[in-house]
């Protein structure tokens, strides 16, 4: 076998790219100059500000953070308890109105204004008063059968309206898909609603799980808002709250940020993922 | 990445650089306004060396020549009179424009302003003279913000359905298992979770409005509240409820109200005089008197 001689780089390419190291490592160090510059005049305007002592003393205080770590650890757990019974409940519930609203029989007609009317007043009562008119006007009404439990009832609430938001989401991916798929699938043969299961709902809701993720990051934090219906055990926010009122302290609700940041962060970095999985497979599909 | 390997890049950091030492000399302290944790300038307190420190032209005021004082809004009953601190009814609002009057400040020269409680221990310049808003004195808040002297006695009281189970109820003891309600921030809060101590967790609401009607749902057996409170609600507005007795005072320092200062604020010993003025001469007890209800038959639950 004829061993041709080996290839060597040119000098004219070793001295390309040892430009081409050079400037990124001379790139490299402005970035980071640059960036430690500004961090450090950040810091140095908080730190050298004439509040910065009582602001670090009222909002970094450890020991603050140390005593109130435990209940507001524990608070966490009905955070995390509260979403994910909440996030299946408010699927379903935003499943079956976006559904209900695509349908287009004249028999369906007022189930699809009772889905138009529930999305619209649901989204737009704030999530607070809806919280405190099933909290505590639900359980007034002495109905049987209505829980007077503040946990069942925020879950009630909460499902009622993220429900309406996850709806609208859902029936966008719905719109999303485009009527040939339909129309091609209905020539196949297939009926109105295996159409919809089999080849509607799936490129919708994975056109969608972008959007419903940070629904459901905004889920987790509103959970803290059933803390005024009195729930026990209290959750994050609210045991922060209760240290912070004793002790004027505010620490704890830092304590308790950290706590939800260290869960929608995760979230934030999974979805992200998924939207860019989804991308590359949209972009390295095969030939048309 | 791409960092900026142009040449053009120096001149990009430069403006960076550039366009945030604006930013940062445009949010440096503003010394014209005199902060809050400097001394007080040299014409209110300290210039008057003639006239006593507590003569009102020489007391350190938020605005001069008017008495500002705070509250949360809204104000409640008994403390308050129709959420309206300025019309002198109610026991806070008649305190208040009792203490600003021993200190030379008549009814026109009281000015209020809302301050949620939440915001009244907040670091930084407050924007009133003093805070009256049931505020009990500690000693861990009492490291953020200045007390005054307490100007009045706080006892517990439980406050429950007469059709509920625990309507007869004439221990502490025998709480034990009820569902406990409490406002968020008040001493009535430490009471029931440490004098009750209850099996489950004491439910903690925005106030005691939320309480009140958690209390009428069946969603909680018993409210603690200080007394006059539990007065106002047992008698006028749950006509179902009744209180069931007061907490042992017996228990260490009694615990009291106390109007509520940026710390450091040279006013807190001329309002001390005042209050101290007013107890000697039994004007405090005679507010008291007419506008908490001074019912002695409450049992004490032991």
């Amino acid at each position: 076998m004829a061993s041709a001689p080996t290839w060597q780089k040119s000098a004219l390419q070793v001295e390309r790219e040892r430009a081409r190291r050079q400037r990124s490592f001379r790139s490299f160090v402005i970035a980071t100059v640059s960036t430690v510059v500004l961090l450090g005049l950040v810091v140095w305007a908080v730190l050298s500000s004439p509040g910065w002592p009582s602001v670090r003393a009222t909002f970094f205080s450890w020991p603050d953070a140390e005593a109130s770590f435990p209940a507001i650890a524990r608070g966490f757990l009905v955070n995390i308890k509260m979403f994910l019974i909440a996030e299946p409940l408010i699927l379903l519930v935003g499943l079956g109105v976006a559904l209900s609203r695509g349908t287009r029989s004249a028999v369906m007609f007022p189930l699809r204004a009772l889905a138009v009317i529930y999305v619209d007043l649901f989204r737009g009562v704030p999530t607070l008063l809806l919280v405190y008119l099933v909290g505590f006007g639900l359980p007034a009404l002495q109905l049987q059968g209505v829980p007077v439990d503040a946990f069942a009832l925020g879950l009630i609430a909460l499902t009622l309206s993220y429900g309406a938001y996850v709806a609208e989401v859902i029936r966008a991916g719905i719109e999303s898909v485009h009527p040939d798929q339909r129309a091609a699938a209905r020539s196949l043969g297939l009926s109105e609603s295996q159409t919809t299961r089999s080849v509607v709902l799936p490129q919708a809701l994975r056109r969608v799980t972008p959007p419903l993720l940070n629904d459901f990051v905004s889920l987790q934090k509103d959970t803290s808002l059933i803390a005024v219906l009195g729930l026990t055990p209290a959750e994050a926010l609210r045991q922060a709250n209760v240290y912070t009122s004793f002790h004027f302290n505010y620490t704890p609700l830092l304590v308790a940020a950290v706590f939800f940041i260290a869960l929608t962060i995760p979230l934030a970095r999974f979805t992200d993922w998924l939207g860019n999985r989804a991308l590359a497979r949209q972009h390295s599909a095969g030939p048309a | 990445m791409n960092l900026a390997s142009r040449p053009t890049g120096r001149l990009g950091v430069a403006a960076l650089a550039g366009v945030f030492m604006l930013a940062v000399s445009a949010c440096a302290p503003n010394d014209s306004n005199g902060s809050p944790t400097g001394t007080p300038p040299p014409s209110s307190a300290n210039a008057g060396t003639s006239g006593s420190p507590c003569a009102k032209p020489n007391l350190n005021l938020i605005k001069p020549g008017t008495l500002t004082i705070a509250t949360d809004s809204p104000a409640y009953d008994p403390w308050f009179s129709h959420n309206d601190p300025t019309n002198g009814k109610g026991f806070e609002s008649a305190v208040a424009y009792a203490v600003a009057n021993q200190m030379g400040f008549s009814a026109q020269q009281v000015s209020w302003v809302d301050e949620p409680f939440n915001k009244s221990f907040a670091p930084g310049a407050k924007d009133f003279d003093f805070d009256i808003n049931q505020i009990s004195i500690t000693s861990s808040r009492a490291k953020v913000v200045d007390f005054s002297d307490g100007y009045y006695q706080v006892d517990q009281a439980a406050i429950v359905l007469k059709s509920s189970p625990y309507a007869g109820v004439t221990s502490i003891a025998a709480l034990k298992g009820a569902t406990i309600g409490a406002q968020i921030g008040t001493t009535s809060l430490l009471a029931a979770q440490n004098v009750i101590s209850p099996t489950h967790e004491v439910a903690v609401f925005d106030d005691t409005n939320s309480a009140k009607q958690a209390l009428l749902n069946g969603q909680i057996d018993a409210i603690i509240a200080d007394l006059p409170t539990a007065f106002y609600i047992s008698a006028a507005q749950i006509p179902g409820s009744t209180i069931l007795g007061q907490f042992p005072s017996s228990s260490g320092t009694p615990e009291e109200f106390g109007m509520l200062f940026q710390k450091g604020n040279s006013l807190v010993g001329c309002v001390d005089k005042a209050i101290s003025a007013l107890k000697n001469d039994g004007s405090l007890a005679k507010i008291q008197h007419r506008w908490l209800s001074q019912d002695v038959n409450v049992p004490e639950l032991h």
